[in-house]
């Protein structure tokens, strides 16, 4: 997509929200103006910490997630022994919704940072996992026979074949499921913490009524779950460019 | 250079492809091997390459048992063989790249190196693209480019081993007739060049008796006995032009057609 078709993009839903605004002439809908002026005003006195508290929950979830989810997927695709023996694990967990876990693990590892950290850690975790062990799985056995003809061993075979085919899988799982982190991040933290935007937007803001202040969160609520998502979808065309080449 | 000696090989649960089987295989050598589908012909090069071990008997190349694949040997497979993610340039490199992976790995004995050459230069990289005439193509990914440039990225990447047997299996199978023409005569002038011991899979009887100056015709499983037809006359780029191809042609689709009859009846 073209920067100027965002940025039309951006704006005309920018309008809309104005128009309806001027509509509805409530307290509960101000226009993106005044948010706009709020969101300034309050990013200097706490929100802009709210965000980078957020901020440092999702990515150092992510980054978790990534580092365990990758390299079990890889062990359980290139295994088919390995993987009788944990597909029906992975079956039956990969579908529960991990939101529900949330009191036990608030239970278990308190309200601080641990517990947000964990539960997104969870949510990302399978989708990765999955699709790196279905890619690692699915590569043909003609490319691997070919590679090892070369002379490859295991270390080779992992470093030349496994590694790179894994690595745009794992940005697709998670540039997928961004956008279920932020949701949950934003639940775990509407209670039970005194800190993150979650926080910001339901106690601080919300609970005292004051409308423009949740609106300025909301907007940097999305404005993180846009960035992470920029951020993968970029990632993803420099390190997989033949991803998105066209076939002849 | 390739030993079959009493080899025996099944798939698990199926009855064996190959009982009793002796072929050899002398160095500078070309055969080509043809027989109907599910004659083990992919699986006779499989063993031959290290990728596959016999259930009884033993393979030896180059004197030596193949318990795991050798870099001196190069494979050639129709499809899929390079890397969706690299371009040709990367792919031709690959071999490059792994040498220097292993530079540091020793190997016991004396037994030889199953690792790709360390020394493989980037200068000879390219100037394999470009004896394949696929210099051009160097940053294009193996999806941009057409089969018959894809099968020459492989060609290259293997040739950048400095082989001294190379594997093909049904290389040139899902080209069209004019690409494949062309191709099988870059087979021959490589060959000439380099000198490689070469086995050519394939169904196709006019390449086979195009390129393998020895003939090895399979039947349908188990192969006991070799079936071997001489053909002196191949090897020379100008060969499809005279009578004595015409001849071998006819004379090998008798045999293939004779067995074929006996089985049927």
């Amino acid at each position: 997509m073209r920067r100027r078709e965002l940025l039309l993009a951006t704006l005309s839903l920018l309008l809309a929200w104005q128009l309806l605004a001027w509509l509805l002439r409530a307290e509960v809908l101000p226009g993106p103006l005044a948010v706009a002026q709020v969101l300034g005003r309050e990013l200097l006195r706490g929100l802009g910490r709210h965000f980078l508290v957020s901020g440092w929950r999702v990515v150092s979830s992510i980054t978790v997630a990534t580092l365990l989810a990758v390299p079990a997927g890889l062990a359980l695709g290139q295994s088919k022994r390995l993987d009788r023996f944990f597909a029906p694990l992975v079956y039956i967990l990969y579908p529960v919704p991990k939101i529900v876990f949330l009191p036990i693990i608030l239970l278990f590892l308190g309200i601080g940072d641990t517990s947000k950290v964990f539960i997104i850690f969870l949510i990302l975790f399978f989708p990765i996992l999955v699709v790196v062990r279905d890619q690692a799985a699915a590569l043909r056995p003609e490319l691997i026979y070919s590679v090892r003809s070369l002379g490859a061993g295991r270390r080779a075979l992992f470093r030349f074949v496994y590694l790179p085919a894994a690595v745009p899988a794992a940005l697709t799982a998670l540039r997928v499921s961004i956008g279920t982190a932020v949701a949950v991040l934003f639940f775990a933290e509407s209670f039970a913490t005194t800190s993150g935007l979650g926080y910001y937007i339901i106690v601080e803001s919300w609970g005292r009524l004051a409308y423009p202040e949740m609106y300025a969160g909301v907007i940097a609520m999305s404005a993180l779950g846009l960035l992470l998502y920029f951020v993968v979808d970029r990632l993803e065309r420099r390190l997989a460019p033949w991803m998105f080449t066209r076939d002849m | 250079m390739i030993c079959f000696s009493h080899v025996t090989f099944a798939y698990p649960n199926q009855p064996p492809v190959f009982q009793d089987f002796c072929w050899q295989v002398e160095p500078g050598e070309a055969w080509a091997v043809i027989g109907p589908s599910g004659c083990g012909k992919s699986t006779l090069l499989y063993l031959a390459a290290g990728l596959r071990q016999p259930g009884a008997g033993q393979v030896l190349v180059a004197g030596q048992p193949v318990p795991r694949p050798r870099a001196s040997t190069g494979l050639v497979l129709q499809d899929f063989g390079l890397l969706p993610w690299a371009t040709v340039w990367e792919n031709a490199a690959l071999v490059m790249r792994m040498g220097q992976f292993y530079r540091d790995k020793r190997v016991p004995g004396d037994s030889p190196r199953p690792y790709p050459r360390p020394d493989i230069t980037p200068d000879q990289v390219n100037r394999w693209l470009a004896r394949l005439g696929i210099a051009d193509q160097r940053d294009k990914y193996p999806n941009q480019i057409s089969g018959g440039q894809r099968q020459r990225t492989a060609i290259a990447r293997s040739l950048l081993q400095q082989p001294n047997l190379l594997l093909m299996d049904e290389p040139f199978s899902s080209l069209d007739a004019l690409t494949r023409e062309d191709l099988q005569r870059l087979t021959l002038e490589l060959r000439q060049e380099t000198g490689v011991t070469t086995v050519i899979v394939t169904h196709n009887i006019e390449e086979a008796v195009y390129l393998g100056q020895r003939i090895l015709a399979l039947d349908r499983a188990p192969n006991r006995e070799v079936c071997t037809i001489a053909n002196p006359g191949a090897g020379t780029l100008d060969f499809r032009g005279q009578p004595a191809y015409q001849q071998k042609c006819t004379e090998l689709r008798a045999i293939l057609a004779a067995r074929q009859g006996m089985e049927e009846k």
